[in-house]
């Protein structure tokens, strides 16, 4: 018992230490905006340059405790306070921070501000002083102007101007494509109407999972018959090669020597072929009585 | 207020209560979904067609058709949320129900034949081109690549499989699949016998195959943990599903967990079956499933059957062109590629004892059968992949 409740602490521990979180490690600086004249407002109404940070994970994250910075060699420039439900990020989400140097307005207000006019690094570190992600922001980057990932957590960085085209749009707080259909079905419509490909490829891809299933097999079946063969061999007494490769027993001759056995082992098979009659005297027992097995019904006198 | 006399007070409480009755808001196409559920209650209790399913759908369909006032705000339909309906179907709308199908099914699963005979894997595989034939058909008629992949499904005869695909692919479309998924499946003894004969010789019929190996204890334990290994590492998409297919069977062929593999087979099984069954059937309403579309799913199932079972047996007529003349296959085993377990490999059964009495078929067509669980697997692991 004691064992068995050693291990099932020992999973829960192991459980609890790696539950569904998500890793601090995929999140990626995911746009920067130095200089703010009519974009993104804060609470506050006060716009400032801003910092995107994106959780890449498929499972929410903690950014509590991880640093902003602009300096490499102070890392711990603006901790992300502890205490703060928002710090609790959502999978695949994004959260603002605003690089105006008032701590003091909250957890997304940092304490450093991005200057205008020469080039900006941030730097985003783990609570350990693990860098996690950096970016340079180029010195040519205009007011209301952002750099951002092309795709969020990934892809090429790119400046952003802000205007209506297509790869042009500042997202704070939103994805950086804007996505309104699902590409890769959008792709098959266009390039594979008539559903050929998708034929080819998947049936390509099952055949393949279960031929690489069946060589598997086979080997560990083959592999199965030579150690039994070795086995016999060794009760034999005889060298392995010294018995053929079909030298197996069949499934009749299995069942004729389970019968045998059966019948050697098992007495009940044979009959005595006497047939005796023997009085079976029954005794009486309370235990039986049938005036026990009857309701007494009560009667009024 | 207090003018209103107690007459008027009861009448119109008695006219509120009866615009919340079935009657004041039933429409004509809540009729025709109560006959439908009627009419698989029917076939599941008269004509012995997959009770296990067929009940728990019919009466779910029944409970989900059932009319009612939807503005009232009384949360009792299935898609009004925090509803006892609604919290039951998430486990279908989240496709947590399907894996906890495959557990048990693996639980109850000998992979013995396939094990012995591997090659009997590729007919499963074969099986599978009546999903992919299903889904170019569904192009055609217009369906978009994300719904034909969750119509097509239907095709792998997999039941779970296609409540799981569709959850993720085409949620609107789930009922409409699911139903038709388990009404072929339980027609699977009407629609595959005439393929069988007409796409066989009267020769191919009697071949008699060689009794299977015996296999071992050990093989039957690296089956599950190998089995998962690669399909997973080839097709990580279809983790749920096969994951949880080789755990059951792992747990079922291990020896040292009986109780658990008992569990998952019998009553883990039954009652997840009977919540699957229930709301599944719970969500064909009226108003989402008497669509064009239901018939077309319909349509397109009913082809992804066809297809499905004539490809697996003319794919084993291919495969004896190469094989040695003493290990050809029956193709009358070709049908069991497609998953429906075990009543295709039965159907072969069937068949080849019709022909020959002395011919038992059951064994060998496990393999293929059980196969199509896995190529099924994969290939919903695959369509996700692609697709969503």
């Amino acid at each position: 018992m004691i064992k068995k409740l050693t291990t099932l602490l020992i999973a829960l521990a192991f459980v609890t230490a790696v539950q569904a979180r998500g890793d601090r490690k995929a999140l990626r600086i995911n746009e920067v905006m130095v200089e703010n004249y009519s974009n993104f407002v804060d609470e506050y109404g006060n716009r400032s340059g801003w910092i995107e940070i994106f959780n890449g994970n498929f499972a929410p994250v903690d950014i509590s405790s991880v640093f902003l910075s602009t300096d490499r060699n102070q890392p711990k420039m603006y901790p992300v306070p502890l205490g703060d439900e928002r710090t609790n990020m959502g999978k695949r989400q994004r959260v603002v921070f605003y690089a105006d140097s008032m701590p003091t307005r909250g957890t997304f207000h940092t304490s450093f501000v991005l200057v205008p006019g020469q080039e900006n690094t941030v730097y985003l570190f783990d609570a350990d002083g693990t860098l996690i992600d950096e970016v340079t922001v180029p010195a040519t980057l205009k007011a209301d102007e952002s750099y951002a990932r092309s795709i969020d957590g990934s892809g090429e960085w790119q400046v952003r101007k802000g205007t209506s085209e297509e790869g042009q749009y500042i997202t704070p707080g939103g994805e950086n494509t804007i996505r309104d259909t699902n590409n890769r079905i959008d792709q098959f419509a266009e390039k594979d109407a008539n559903g050929f490909a998708m034929t080819i490829m998947a049936m390509g891809i099952v055949f393949t999972a279960l031929l690489v299933l069946c060589l598997c097999f086979y080997a560990i079946g083959e592999i199965g018959k030579y150690f039994s063969r070795v086995k016999k061999a060794e009760s034999q007494g005889i060298a392995v090669t010294e018995l053929s490769r079909d030298d197996h027993d069949s499934g009749e001759e299995i069942a004729a020597i389970t019968m045998a056995l059966h019948q050697h082992f098992n007495v009940h098979d044979n009959e005595s072929n006497l047939l005796t009659i023997r009085k079976i005297r029954r005794a009486y027992s309370p235990w039986s009585s049938k005036i026990y097995g009857i309701n007494q019904i009560g009667q009024m006198r | 207020m207090a003018d209103t006399s107690l007459g008027d007070f009861m009448l119109s409480n008695l006219q509120r209560f009866w615009e919340l009755t079935g009657f004041a808001n039933a429409e004509i196409g809540n009729f025709v979904m109560l006959g439908v559920g009627l009419f698989f209650i029917w076939l599941a209790i008269k004509k012995n067609f997959e009770p296990m399913l067929l009940v728990p759908i019919g009466f779910g369909i029944l409970i989900g058709n059932i009319p009612f006032n939807t503005g009232a705000g009384l949360e009792i339909g299935i898609y009004e949320e925090g509803s006892v309906l609604n919290i039951l179907y998430n486990g279908v709308s989240a496709g947590w129900y399907p894996p906890l199908i495959f557990l048990g099914i693996g639980a109850m699963t000998d992979f013995s034949a396939l094990i012995a005979n591997p090659k009997l894997m590729l007919i499963g595989a074969a099986a599978q081109f009546g999903i992919f034939g299903a889904y170019m058909v569904a192009l055609a008629i217009g369906f978009s690549p994300d719904q034909a992949g969750a119509i097509a499904i239907i095709g792998g005869a997999d039941g779970p499989t296609a409540i799981f695909l569709s959850s993720k692919l085409a949620p609107n479309l789930m009922g409409a699949i699911a139903v038709s998924a388990y009404s072929y499946m339980a027609l699977v003894p009407v629609i595959q016998p005439p393929l069988m004969k007409l796409f066989t010789t009267k020769k191919e019929r009697l071949i008699k195959m060689k009794p299977a190996r015996a296999v071992s204890q050990n093989e039957k334990i690296i089956f599950p943990i190998v089995g998962m290994l690669l399909t997973c590492f080839v097709v990580p998409s279809g983790l749920p599903l096969l994951g949880m297919l080789f755990f059951g069977n792992l747990l079922r062929e291990c020896g040292v967990t009986t109780r658990l593999a008992k569990t998952a087979s019998n009553a883990l099984t039954d009652i997840v079956t009977i919540l699957l069954g229930m709301t599944v059937g719970a969500s064909t309403q009226a108003s989402q499933f008497l669509t064009p579309q239901t018939i077309f799913i319909f349509f397109l199932g009913f082809m992804a059957f066809v297809i499905a079972s004539s490809s697996g047996v003319l794919f084993v007529k291919l495969f004896n062109l190469i094989l040695p003349k003493d290990k050809k296959i029956n193709p009358l085993i070709g049908n069991a590629g497609v998953s429906a377990v075990p009543m295709s490999a039965r159907i072969s059964n069937n068949m080849g004892q019709k022909y020959d009495p002395q011919n038992y078929l059951l064994m060998h067509a496990m393999g293929p059968n059980v196969a199509g669980v896995i190529g099924s697997a994969v290939a919903a692991g695959v369509l996700l992949g692609f697709l969503a």
